[in-house]
């Protein structure tokens, strides 16, 4: 009988934390210490940013940015619940608050900063719009493209940087527009279309589940900006900030050779900006955003520094092989370049 | 029996006595209104926290509201158009191309779906072993797998089945098939083409009034007249001889392969070839079963008194069975073509552009108004059930059994 | 005619009776008939080679990689090598044996009811305890519970055939109840009832499911008050439930409708009051007349749970359809959907043969 009590507590109450999460409040920071771990809106599976494996074990720059952000706050990268979301669900699971932040290969645009209610913490991988074709078609640029079927995935800016692309060249198509990735590829490998459009790390991704990769070409030419990064809801400037740093942190790592190997003995650095980042030698700018002193040594602990995160999910070593190009550092021929903690 | 009412009587008297709120209490008419008052103000209290929390959710996160959307540009490309559509066009525009297309499927599976139930549902009561077990086996097939299921699977096949662009399946040189659809030469009309037209639709009126002096004479004298074999022929003959003698005023355009693809003529994307194909076999399995319930439904000494009346096979299957049976058929028939038109939704899962692939798909990803769209598109969806279900009614009332 | 018994007994010809005269009458009755049989039998045969050839002949199935696969038909290993995530999608594989422990309590409970050995009062206990007592176990074995020691998993994680039978079993223990509320609204004598119920019924009635899921997912949150969110795969269920409840409320109707006026007066003439007539007189005979119906519609449901997939749950389907892209494997397509296919088939078919055994049992009051 008391086993039968039990149950029947159990149950309800796990109805009612299954119902309802977490009440009202415009401090994410505090809510997300509150219930102990983050709450990230990552893609439905694309391998490099943000995939699951067999165990939903995920992985991914994207997945990492939500790491780095958990390190942050709790000092352990593994408290974050992952939230699969597809193109169409990204914007309202963020906006209503069921997720804390999203982090999902999503473009900044002046739209969704302005008009959705949200905001960009920064860039995590600098993108833009690339052309897969079989090779057999022997197209070298997306000037012969004219007349071809091209497929794409829905929800997103490619969508409508086709559409520029073709009519300021003169060009007609047939846009094929799939809901998932999943869908777009198998378009494509079943001859239904003869480009496959994305961002170009996406292609990479998706060339590699073709079943001979060879068949395939990437055209090198780009036709757009896609600078991809975590998005958070407006109107809370503190989690904001959080977000923001987290990513900041990850890159001004990098710069000062600060590694995930190294970070420990970096703590007794006498490099002033070193001593800054990690909170040694009398330094707490972890406080000016709600964190402890310790945020960016927890940060590079638990995911290392930005080049690192980059080598591991996308690098030339991962099935992606993916160039550090545009996204190496500012001093290294890059773009990517932090405020200074200070 | 007769106790327990005399029970309730008493009862009745003794809540009269016992003051006025247990009177109030026992009251069912003003139980009722009690009760209906409350409901009235939990429904619109609901409504009204509801339309609360969107206006205040959307005013804190900055969400734009407003049908103004639907005038700004769409700057995204649809497969398939039933009208002229290109990147530079509205929101609005997106609307009306996804609605047509949508509108498209609907009919055209409701057709063939129609056709094939009640080719398999005849086939179910079929004297053929064979036949009567093959359509038996087709229906409790499709019937038991989730539709959703195979549209991919057809889908999947008939991408698998049709070769590429340049190995077109061809025939006489104007048809071609290929996995990028099906093209087929489409009629361009000239000068003298509105004539025929004319011509055509005047065959077709004197066809029906034809029809109409028939039955009356019918029923006047009892006299036959073959109107409908006389209608049909007029109805084909006369424009086709107009058209003729005006030396084919009509040319066509010719599918041909221009660069990765066939351009010209009209063409059928495999994305409405592989929907309808589910649609139609799906809903057929459901209407078969459906004719074959309403066919059983007609007793069968409607048949023996027919032929007491020395009536043949076909006129009896035409004038006694079909129109009996039709009263049984059709409610639920029509419900199949709502279900029809609501599962052509589904479309969005492999690509076809239809109202929800498009409108709220797409225009809503680019917009990110999703209470706007999505409550135009179920209005649109609304709109179409009821006017179906209006239609139904009228059409109900007209063959429903007149007792006299 | 007397001298009839005296006639010598004539019987039937040769060909009228036998093998070949089964197969005269029932595949030649007429020319017409029998091309059709000649037609039908060669397109039966042929496809049928076809497929046993794919499917059993040329197919493998037993190993463990796609290189496994070389007979040239169907690779049925790839099936069984992704069983688990099939069965189970994202459900950590340490604590599988908490639904496996649902799937025998479940089992336990479904298949005396298909035992006429089994008396029916064991039948209805095991059907009450179904439906009130399991799911709150079911639930808490796969949610899992702080106070029991079980590991919390979060329902993004659930997938697969447990997910579409979570989505089925709780759609459908709950569409019933909801779906006969609204039919006994529809005709109450209450205006304002009928019209509510009528609206609801007419409503979702009218829009596609896929149009509901997407408002459950992307408008339901900004419907509430700020910070309150409704678990993902809740929201879907309320769709799924909803939706179909109010075509249950339709079926339901049906049967209210045809029981005889006096059933209602005779109800009332016994003094019992509104909820206890239908409860004890009207609705015992009506639920009993629409069985087929509300069958069908529990089908429908069934079915409808597939369309989750659209908003990003993973079913059974979507669970197939994410591991057909596997570059690993090649062309297991049409394995994959066969295989899903299977599997809806047998619980629908399965269901709608229970729904013609039932109806045969309780048919009992009008038979003559």
């Amino acid at each position: 009988m008391t086993m039968k009590v039990k149950i029947l507590a159990a149950g309800i109450t796990a109805v009612a934390a299954m119902s309802v999460a977490g009440v009202a409040s415009a401090n994410t920071l505090e809510q997300v210490k509150q219930r102990g771990h983050l709450l990230c809106g990552v893609s439905d599976g694309l391998p490099g940013f943000s995939a699951p494996d067999e165990r939903a074990n995920w992985s991914g720059i994207d997945a990492d940015t939500c790491r780095g952000v958990a390190a942050a706050v709790f000092g352990d990268p593994n408290k974050v619940e992952f939230r699969s979301l597809n193109a169409r669900e990204r914007f309202t699971a963020l906006q209503s608050g069921e997720v804390d932040m999203l982090s999902r290969n999503t473009t900044w645009t002046l739209t969704r900063d302005a008009s959705l209610g949200l905001n960009f913490a920064g860039v995590n991988y600098y993108d833009g719009q690339g052309f897969m074709v079989r090779e057999s078609l022997g197209v070298t640029s997306p000037t012969e493209l004219d007349g071809a079927t091209v497929c794409i995935q829905s929800g997103t800016t490619t969508e409508l940087n086709l559409a520029d692309y073709f009519r300021a060249n003169n060009m007609q198509y047939d846009a094929l527009v799939f809901d998932t990735s999943d869908q777009t590829i198998q378009g494509f490998e079943t001859n239904r279309c003869d480009v496959l459009t994305s961002d170009i790390s996406q292609l990479a991704a998706l060339r590699s589940k073709l079943e001979d990769p060879s068949t395939a070409v990437l055209l090198e030419e780009l036709i757009s900006k896609e600078p991809l990064g975590p998005v958070v809801r407006q109107g809370d400037d503190q989690w904001f900030n959080v977000v923001k740093w987290a990513l900041y942190a990850q890159l001004n790592a990098e710069e000062l050779g600060v590694t995930q190997a190294n970070v420990d003995e970096m703590k007794n650095s006498d490099n002033p900006e070193i001593q800054r980042l990690l909170g040694t030698g009398n330094n707490n700018f972890g406080q000016h955003i709600g964190l402890g002193a310790d945020w960016a040594y927890n940060i590079v602990k638990g995911v290392g520094n930005y080049g690192e995160m980059f080598e591991r999910n996308v690098g030339p070593n991962t099935p992606l092989g993916l160039p550090r190009g545009m996204n190496n550092l500012w001093n290294k021929g890059g773009i990517m370049y932090a405020p200074p903690v200070r | 029996m007769r106790l327990s009412l005399r029970n309730d009587f008493m009862a009745d008297k003794r809540s009269v006595r016992s003051g006025t709120f247990a009177r109030l209490k026992n009251d069912p008419t003003i139980r009722s209104r009690t009760f209906q008052i409350l409901t009235a103000l939990v429904v619109v209290y609901f409504f009204w926290t509801i339309f609360q929390n969107t206006v205040d959710n959307m005013e804190r996160r900055g969400i734009s509201t407003g049908l103004g959307f639907l005038s700004s540009q769409a700057g995204f490309g649809i497969v398939m158009s039933l009208i002229p559509y290109n990147e530079t066009m509205t929101y609005g525009r997106t609307f009306w191309v996804g609605l047509l297309n949508t509108l498209l499927v609907s009919s055209l599976g409701i057709f063939f779906a129609t056709l094939i139930g009640f080719i398999v549902g005849i086939g179910r009561l079929s004297k053929n072993w064979l036949l009567s077990t093959m359509s038996a086996i087709f229906v409790d097939t499709f019937r038991n797998i989730p539709l959703l299921l195979q549209i991919f699977f057809w889908y999947f096949a008939v991408l698998r089945a049709l070769p590429g662009p340049r190995d077109s399946i061809e025939l006489w040189d104007m048809f071609f098939l290929n996995n990028r659809g099906a093209f087929l030469p489409s009629p361009v009309p000239e000068a003298g083409m509105n004539f025929v037209w004319f011509v055509l639709l005047a065959a077709i009126v004197g066809a029906v009034v034809l029809y109409r002096w028939a039955r009356k004479r019918q029923d006047a004298t009892g006299q036959l007249f073959p109107a409908i074999r006389v209608g049909i022929a007029m109805v084909v003959l006369i424009p086709a001889v107009v058209f003729l003698a005006l030396g084919s005023p009509m040319s066509w355009d010719v599918p041909e392969l221009r660069g990765f693809n066939f351009r010209g003529g009209i063409s059928v994307i495999p994305e409405l070839g592989a929907l309808l194909l589910a649609l139609t076999i799906y809903t057929a399995a459901f209407i078969a079963e459906i004719v074959r319930s309403g066919i059983q439904a007609v007793s069968h000494g409607q048949t023996e008194a027919a032929s007491a009346l020395g009536l043949k096979r076909g006129t009896t299957l035409r004038l006694v069975i079909i129109p009996q049976a039709m009263r049984v058929i059709v409610p639920p028939l029509t419900s199949q073509y709502l279900n029809l038109t609501k599962n052509s939704s589904l479309a969005v899962a492999i690509g076809y552009p239809d109202l929800v692939s498009v409108f709220m798909g797409t225009t809503l990803n680019q917009t990110g108004q999703a209470v706007e769209i999505v409550a135009i598109t179920m209005l649109v969806y609304l709109t179409i059930s009821l006017v179906i279900s209006f239609l139904m009614n009228i059409y109900n009332k007209a063959m429903s059994l007149k007792e006299r | 005619m007397s001298d009839s018994a005296q006639a010598q007994v004539i019987r039937p010809p040769k060909v009228d009776r036998g093998v070949i005269g089964w197969i005269k009458q029932n595949l030649f009755p007429s020319w017409f008939s029998g091309i059709l049989t000649v037609v039908l039998g060669y397109f039966i045969i042929t496809s049928l080679i076809s497929i046993i050839d794919w499917g059993i002949l040329r197919a493998n199935f037993v190993g463990s990689t796609a290189a496994d696969c070389s007979g040239g038909g169907a690779c049925w290993v790839f099936i069984g090598t992704r069983m688990d995530f099939f069965i189970y999608g994202f459900y950590p594989e340490a604590e599988h044996w908490r639904i496996n422990l649902v799937y025998l309590v479940f089992g336990l409970i479904i298949v005396p009811q298909f035992f006429k050995a089994v008396s029916s009062r064991i039948k209805m206990i095991l059907g009450i305890f179904g439906v009130t007592i399991f799911p709150i176990f079911a639930f808490v074995m796969i949610y899992g519970s702080e106070t029991l020691g079980l590991t919390h998993v979060a329902t993004s994680q659930w997938g697969g055939l447990t997910l579409t039978l979570i989505l089925a079993y709780v759609g459908i223990v709950a569409a019933i109840p909801i779906g006969i509320l609204l039919a006994l609204g529809r005709r109450s004598d209450m205006p304002l009832v009928r019209a509510l119920c009528v609206v609801f019924i007419e409503f979702w009635r009218g829009v596609p499911l896929i149009t509901i899921l997407f408002m459950a997912s992307v408008m339901l949150p900004l419907f509430l008050p700020d910070g309150v969110t409704f678990d993902r795969l809740l929201r879907a269920l309320i769709g799924i439930t909803l939706f179909q409840s109010a075509y249950m409320a339709e079926v339901i109707r049906g049967g209210l409708q045809a029981i005889p006026k006096g059933q209602y007066e005779a109800a009332e003439a016994m003094g019992l009051g509104y909820w206890r007539s239908m409860g004890l007189i009207i609705l015992p005979q009506a639920l009993k007349i629409v069985i087929p119906g509300i069958v069908n519609t529990l089908i429908s449901l069934f079915k409808d749970t597939t369309l989750v997939l659209v908003v990003g749950l993973f079913d059974l389907l979507r669970t197939v359809q994410a591991t057909i892209v596997d570059p690993a494997w090649r062309n297991v397509a049409t394995e994959g959907y066969v295989f899903a296919a299977f599997v809806f088939w047998v619980f629908c078919y399965g269901m709608s043969r229970y729904s013609q055994m039932l109806e045969e049992k309780l048919h009992t009051g009008h038979k003559r």
